[in-house]
């Protein structure tokens, strides 16, 4: 078989072992939102204020409500197919319409978030493991203790006071200001400078992880065979850490920026709300205060597609950097 | 060497372990340096620290920061430590079976902890709390349910391992039951990653327990550090001091339970210490 072949057999085997993750997480919101005190009937009834009880049973059996539970979860599998998420009766709008509104700015602040962290941390992580043991590497591991245990919301907030309301850099909240109509490049510039603190606070956490990971994967490498070859042929230290360590040390952080998108959405909630960006962290926050469970189990399913298809795409990308996985 | 001299051997994890005990005497004493209710006005709002009677301030209410923090206090650990059991006995139960028995359940736990890992947890837990409605119970439950997979995965390692080993077998042969083999002879052999790990793990707890009562979910009756954090940041720019010092609570506890974790981990396994 040929290379590419091969290549779109993996990538097809891989997509059909994502539907069932999908499905169980489709059945666990299904079981969720029956676990929630009142249906939907309920709520339309409390908005509408009174509603005599045989108005909601000729509801509840309109909406399928009163069919036994497999036939309401064959209703709604159905539905999640037809990328119908249910009613939002706050917003007025259907979940799905909503959710994907606020999608774009989260995967903003979510791809320039990766892009930092993973940066960052690949460079910090290589010069503390190539300075075992000098003041940068203490620098930096004191650096990373301290930034993983610092809740996101206080690190927020704190860069707030510092940059927003003392020196005046950076907007306090919002993705872009809408009072001065920008449009074409201004607007992108706007946007950046609204991302930037939103960014930072999200980054540190992950950073702090990637950092770790990058030491410790540097350090493994050196004690490879491979290492002990290439500095017997006299490359330069710089020659073997670059050329020769650097590529294979990096595997296991791709990997595990992969397995840290689920943590980064959890993670964008809160940074979200903190400056509210009006992303999908934002809507929960907001859902939250509304007692709107609908959206709430939207996002829950958006996000958890997400973290599936990042997963996707990182082992997609591993397939391609190292071949040897193909073949098992 | 014993434990203890291991253990002291990481400066950073004995100091980790005094600033534990501080906060736990921070939790203990609580009541009798701030008898009052940390909800209740305690006096002038928006007193800046060191002012009006007030150590680190009081917020918009009037209510004492430094007193919310050393009843939080009790909140953080309490939780911390009841999330991180409950985890620990599901993760355990279930990842030993897995271990042992292989096959069927073992098929199935590896699916249900593929499936925890691929679920944003944070959300998760925002979620299970929001249905169950925020109170002590539904939080520990809900970061209990978010975190035993980790637990489960590593206690089927260690059990995959021991499984075939000879003392395992000797056991069998005796006529020793299931139950007791891996309970009273497996188990014990894997009792130091399970503190590591669990150790960590009440770290992130308090992590996740702040992130919820910040974003509202704390249970309404108990005073949290995340909740104060919460409350204060509408004044962010009139008294820092409300969101400031409740935040550099919930860090040094959380770094002086890694630190602590990360001493226990060099501690107990030594074989590690020599490669980082």
């Amino acid at each position: 078989m040929s290379q590419s072949s091969k290549r779109i057999r993996y990538v097809l085997k891989r997509l059909l072992q994502a539907i069932p993750i999908i499905l169980a997480i489709v059945v666990l919101n299904f079981f969720l939102l029956q676990l929630a005190e009142g249906d939907a009937v309920d709520v339309l009834a409390g908005e509408a204020g009174s509603a005599t009880p045989e108005y909601m049973a000729e509801l509840r059996a309109k909406f399928g409500l009163d069919q036994p539970l497999i036939v309401q979860l064959g209703v709604y599998l159905k539905n999640v197919v037809m990328l119908d998420l249910g009613y939002s009766f706050r917003h007025e709008m259907p979940v799905s319409q909503l959710v994907f509104d606020r999608f774009i700015p989260t995967l903003i602040l979510m791809s320039s978030t990766i892009v930092i962290a993973v940066g960052f941390g690949i460079i910090l992580g290589l010069i503390a493991a190539t300075g075992l043991n000098t003041w940068r590497d203490t620098a930096i591991s004191v650096f990373a203790l301290i930034t993983y245990a610092t809740p996101l919301f206080w690190v927020g907030l704190m860069l707030i006071v510092v940059f927003s309301l003392n020196l005046g850099w950076f907007p306090t909240s919002g993705m872009e200001n809408f009072a001065m109509f920008y449009s074409g490049w201004d607007r992108v510039v706007d946007i950046a400078h609204h991302l930037v603190l939103p960014t930072i606070t999200l980054s540190l956490f992950y950073l702090a992880l990637y950092t770790r990971l990058m030491r410790a994967s540097v350090l493994e490498q050196q004690g490879e065979d491979y290492v002990t070859t290439a500095r017997a042929k006299g490359l330069t230290e710089r020659r073997i850490v670059f050329v020769h360590v650097l590529r294979n040390a990096l595997l296991p952080v791709v990997t595990m920026a992969g397995v840290q998108v689920g943590a980064l959405i959890g993670g964008s909630v809160i940074v979200e709300s903190v400056f509210a960006w009006p992303g999908l962290g934002m809507l929960a926050f907001e859902a939250l205060f509304s007692r709107d469970l609908n959206l709430l189990l939207g996002i829950f399913l958006l996000s958890a597609s997400l973290v599936v298809a990042v997963n996707l795409v990182v082992d997609i990308i591993y397939s391609l950097l190292d071949p040897r996985i193909e073949v098992s | 060497m014993t434990f203890w001299k291991l253990f002291a051997r990481n400066r950073s994890a004995v100091m980790g372990l005094v600033i534990i005990f501080l906060i736990i005497l921070m939790a203990l004493t609580a009541p009798l340096f701030f008898p009052a209710d940390p909800f209740s006005l305690a006096g002038q709002p928006m007193s800046p620290p060191g002012e009006n009677g007030f150590l680190l301030g009081s917020d918009s209410l009037g209510r004492d920061v430094a007193a919310g923090i050393a009843h939080g206090a009790k909140t953080s650990l309490l939780i911390g430590l009841l999330a991180t059991l409950v985890a620990v006995f599901v993760g355990v139960i279930m990842g030993a079976l897995a271990g042992y028995y292989g096959g069927f359940i073992d098929n199935l736990l590896m699916r249900a902890t593929e499936m925890f890992q691929t679920i944003p947890s944070f959300i998760f837990a925002i979620l299970l709390v929001a249905i169950m409605k925020p109170s002590i119970e539904s939080i520990v439950i809900a970061i209990a349910v978010v975190s035993w997979p980790a637990v489960a995965r590593l206690v089927r390692g260690e059990f995959l391992s021991l499984r075939g080993r000879e003392f395992v077998q000797a056991c069998h042969t005796i006529g020793m039951n299931d139950i007791r083999i891996m309970l009273a002879e497996m188990l014990p052999n894997c009792l130091s990653p399970i503190i590591v790990i669990g150790s960590l793990m009440v770290a992130t707890a308090i992590l996740i327990e702040s992130g919820l009562a910040f974003l509202g979910l704390g249970d309404p009756n108990i005073m949290s550090w995340g909740f104060q954090v919460g409350a204060g940041r509408t004044l962010l720019r009139s008294a820092w001091w409300v969101c400031t010092f409740p935040g550099i609570a919930i860090l040094l506890t959380v770094l002086a339970i890694n630190l602590v974790g990360e001493g226990l981990n060099d501690a107990l396994n030594p074989r590690l210490r020599e490669r980082t």
